[in-house]
């Protein structure tokens, strides 16, 4: 048995991308080269520009290609924060339940910039709480640099109210950074509509490649570069450009976007199948995550086991999932999400994340959720 | 069988999975995390867990094609080894933290869940053999002596003897090295680990003083004569000559040796080294690799420390206490270390030493 579901890692490269990205490496020309070399690869690099733009719902100038989608949130968090900070304005604000590519670069800000931290509390949802923000700006507004949360969570597929975030941001003039990397193309996503000033995706999440992100930031406001050089992508992200990449990143996303609504509904299908039939096989495992969710995450604890024994034993037999947290020196440390959410340290690491994808099928379910009462029995034998 | 390889990113573990493999047992690598605050880079030959040992495990595991997987043990590592070691030395013994990770963790903690997970036992690159004999699965003497591991595996019981499959006792380690090129795996040439792999900086009575404080006490003669002073009495070893710092010279000139260490009082108490001699070895807390002794006295060779010699003796069991009366005297033996018994190349059991004559 071989079946994948840990599509919010990494997910297959759809035809469409890998065809584009074979066709950009027969293709010579440095994009910012003025020869007609130069303007052939810069004409691909900025219909990219225009493809994404129509998925996302941005002006092409909008998007700035960036090295991964750790990079843009590196670029915007830090971007932001440099453009506005002073003597009185100096917090920064994002949530307890941030993706490591903001937790760390807001960590950084703080001992390297001496910015002051606030990381939001969420509910026991998941979903972060919009009482505590807006008691924050009301007393702490004019000191609030920038403002990230996420669109929805990498860890239990919890989508964020983003749109009540930038209302009560908007009265305080605070700009409003969005990881949108794992809600790109899954759920309906307009840079426009949201509101905000700054919106990461990436492309490998989507079915383009690895390395490659963008940046969606608000037309006319210029942040501090992190990477200096040749002056690319609005002096913002200096770099020749990936061009290979950035068509296959394009045409990945005109591949998610032409399809989102009709994958959308069918993975929420096979969520819903293999949450009925995990409940049914183990009676006492809990669901994290509640409200508005991701079609495709779906995250898990199992009381008395391990994640690792879990991993292990579910990889044995084919079967690939994560436990979607971070890794410290190969060692999965209890999630921060789920903390946050107000689980203990040994009950956070007593769970999996599975995330399903079009590509998945009703029997892929089945076949896994078959598997279900051996393998946490073993582990919790295991679990001595 | 199934079977789970211990990797610590060294060359013997990486070519005893290798073998596993090629016997045609289906093998899973496992790299135990045995420091919750690890460091990066390996400094020359100590230790086994730095971020750099689990990254060359995994590369082995890569070049050998199997599965590879990190398993947090560093609380059961810091209550069953760490700990022990410390309270050990507090206690003026001398333990030896690598027979109790054998005994704590790779065989107890690793062996159990590996079972418990539906595999049949785990593969180390220890320097040891087993046989099936008519007395079941016993253990033995590696034949490559200078390399031999059987001392540190002695705290086995019959059952994780049963579980434990060392796939190089019987090859010399100049062959493992060469049979690691030869499989292309790049450890071949990694310098062997040393020391204690908790105490990265090699300085164990550094180590121990920040643990245990660096209390001043008397080092006296046995007749009770102050002869100086020392930063805390753990820091030494029965038999210990140098290091002792003493400025008054014994009556006859000769040196002094380590011969008491008294916790309590914090003293060390020093002389000659005729008073060093043992002919008696009682020991406590006995594991038998096989067939328990008996209160019956018995020829055999003892062994007291990890390279050291095989002794001539003669042991028995009763009242829950080893005894062991040496054919020749021994000097300088620590309380704390283990007694192994061989009946020659096969490991009888071990006992802690806890009182010498
Ligand atoms: C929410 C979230 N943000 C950021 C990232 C990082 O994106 P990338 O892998 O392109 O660096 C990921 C993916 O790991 C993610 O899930």
């Amino acid at each position: 048995m071989s079946i994948y579901l840990d599509h919010a890692a990494t997910t297959p490269m759809v035809a469409a991308a890998k065809r584009a990205l074979a066709d950009q490496m027969d293709k010579l020309g440095n994009p910012s080269s003025l020869h007609m070399y130069g303007r052939a690869t810069r004409k691909d690099v900025e219909e990219s520009r225009e493809a994404i733009a129509r998925a996302v719902a941005c002006r092409p100038s909008e998007v700035i290609f960036t090295g991964s989608g750790t990079e843009a949130n590196n670029t915007a968090l830090k971007g932001l924060h440099w453009l506005r900070a002073n003597e009185k304005r100096n917090l920064v604000v994002i949530s307890e339940i941030e993706h490591h590519a903001i937790f760390d670069p807001a960590q950084w800000l703080a001992d390297y910039e001496k910015a002051e931290v606030i990381k939001l509390p969420v509910l026991a949802s998941g979903e972060i709480d919009l009482a505590f923000l807006r008691k924050l700006v009301t007393e702490r507004g004019n000191e609030i640099t920038v403002i990230s949360v996420m669109h929805s969570n990498n860890e239990t597929g919890t989508i964020q109210p983003v749109a009540e975030i930038v209302k009560i941001a908007s009265g305080a003039q605070i700009p409003v950074h969005c990881d949108a990397v794992q809600s790109f193309g899954k759920v309906p996503l307009s840079f426009k509509d949201l509101g905000v000033t700054a919106l990461t995706i990436s492309a490998h999440k989507i079915g383009g490649p690895m390395g490659i992100g963008a940046l969606i930031l608000q037309h006319g406001l210029e942040i501090p570069a992190l990477i200096h050089g040749g002056g690319q992508e609005r002096e913002i992200r200096s770099g020749t450009l990936n061009t290979p990449s950035i068509a296959a990143f394009a045409a990945a996303a005109s591949d998610a976007a032409s399809a989102q609504a009709e994958r959308a509904s069918f993975v929420s299908k096979l969520r819903e199948q293999f949450i009925a039939g995990a409940k049914a096989a183990i009676p006492d495992l809990i669901v994290n995550g509640s409200g508005e969710q991701l079609p495709g995450i779906i995250n898990l604890t199992f009381p008395g086991t391990e994640s690792d024994t879990l991993l292990l034993l579910f990889d044995a037999a084919g079967v690939a999932c994560s436990t979607g947290s971070a890794c410290s020196a190969g060692v999965h440390e209890p999630s921060h999400v789920l903390m946050a959410m107000g689980h203990s340290q040994v009950s956070a690491q007593s769970s999996l994340r599975f995330s399903l994808s079009y590509l998945n099928s009703e029997s892929d379910v089945a076949e896994v959720i078959a598997l279900f009462p051996s393998v946490i029995s073993r582990a919790r034998a295991a679990n001595l | 069988m199934k079977v789970i390889a211990a990797m610590s990113g060294g060359v013997d573990s990486a070519v005893a999975a290798a073998r596993a493999v090629a016997e045609g047992h289906e093998v899973i690598g496992v790299h135990l995390a045995l420091s919750s605050n690890p460091q990066k880079y390996r400094s020359g030959a100590r230790g086994c867990c730095t971020v750099e040992d689990s990254h060359d495990a995994r590369r082995a595991a890569d070049v050998i094609g199997i599965p590879f997987y990190i398993w947090d043990m560093a609380e059961e590592f810091h209550e069953g080894v760490v700990e022990n070691f410390i309270s050990e030395y507090a206690a003026g013994r001398t333990p030896n933290p690598c027979l109790r990770c054998n005994e704590k963790i790779k065989f107890a903690a690793v062996l159990d869940r590996a079972r418990a997970m539906g595999f049949d036992g785990v593969v180390t690159g220890h320097y040891a053999r087993t046989r099936e004999s008519s007395i079941g699965k016993t253990l033995h003497r590696a034949i490559d002596n200078s390399k031999d591991q059987s001392y540190v595996l002695s705290v086995l019981t019959v059952e994780q003897i049963q579980g434990a499959i060392f796939p190089l006792g019987d090859t010399h380690k100049v062959d493992i090295r060469k049979e690691a090129a030869e499989r292309g795996l790049f450890v071949a040439n990694k310098p062997d680990s040393h020391d204690i792999c908790f105490v990265p900086s090699g300085d164990n009575a550094g180590w121990l003083r920040d643990r245990l404080g660096s209390e001043v006490g008397p080092i006296v003669d046995q007749s009770g004569k102050t002869l100086g002073e020392h930063r805390g009495a753990y820091t030494y070893t029965i038999g210990q000559r140098k290091g002792l710092g003493l400025t008054v010279p014994s009556e006859d000139g000769s040196p002094r040796f380590v011969l008491k260490i008294e916790p309590k009082s914090n003293t060390v108490v020093v002389g000659a080294r005729e008073e060093l001699a043992v002919n008696y070895i009682q020991g406590e807390n006995p594991v038998w690799c096989g067939p328990a002794a008996t209160s019956q006295e018995t020829r055999g060779y003892v062994q007291i420390r990890a390279h050291g010699e095989a002794l001539a003796c003669t042991y028995s069991y009763r009242d829950n206490f080893l005894d062991v009366n040496l054919d020749a005297p021994l000097f300088g033996l620590a309380t704390g270390q283990a007694a192994v018994i061989y009946d020659d190349d096969r490991v009888v059991g071990s006992a802690t030493i806890c009182l010498t004559r």
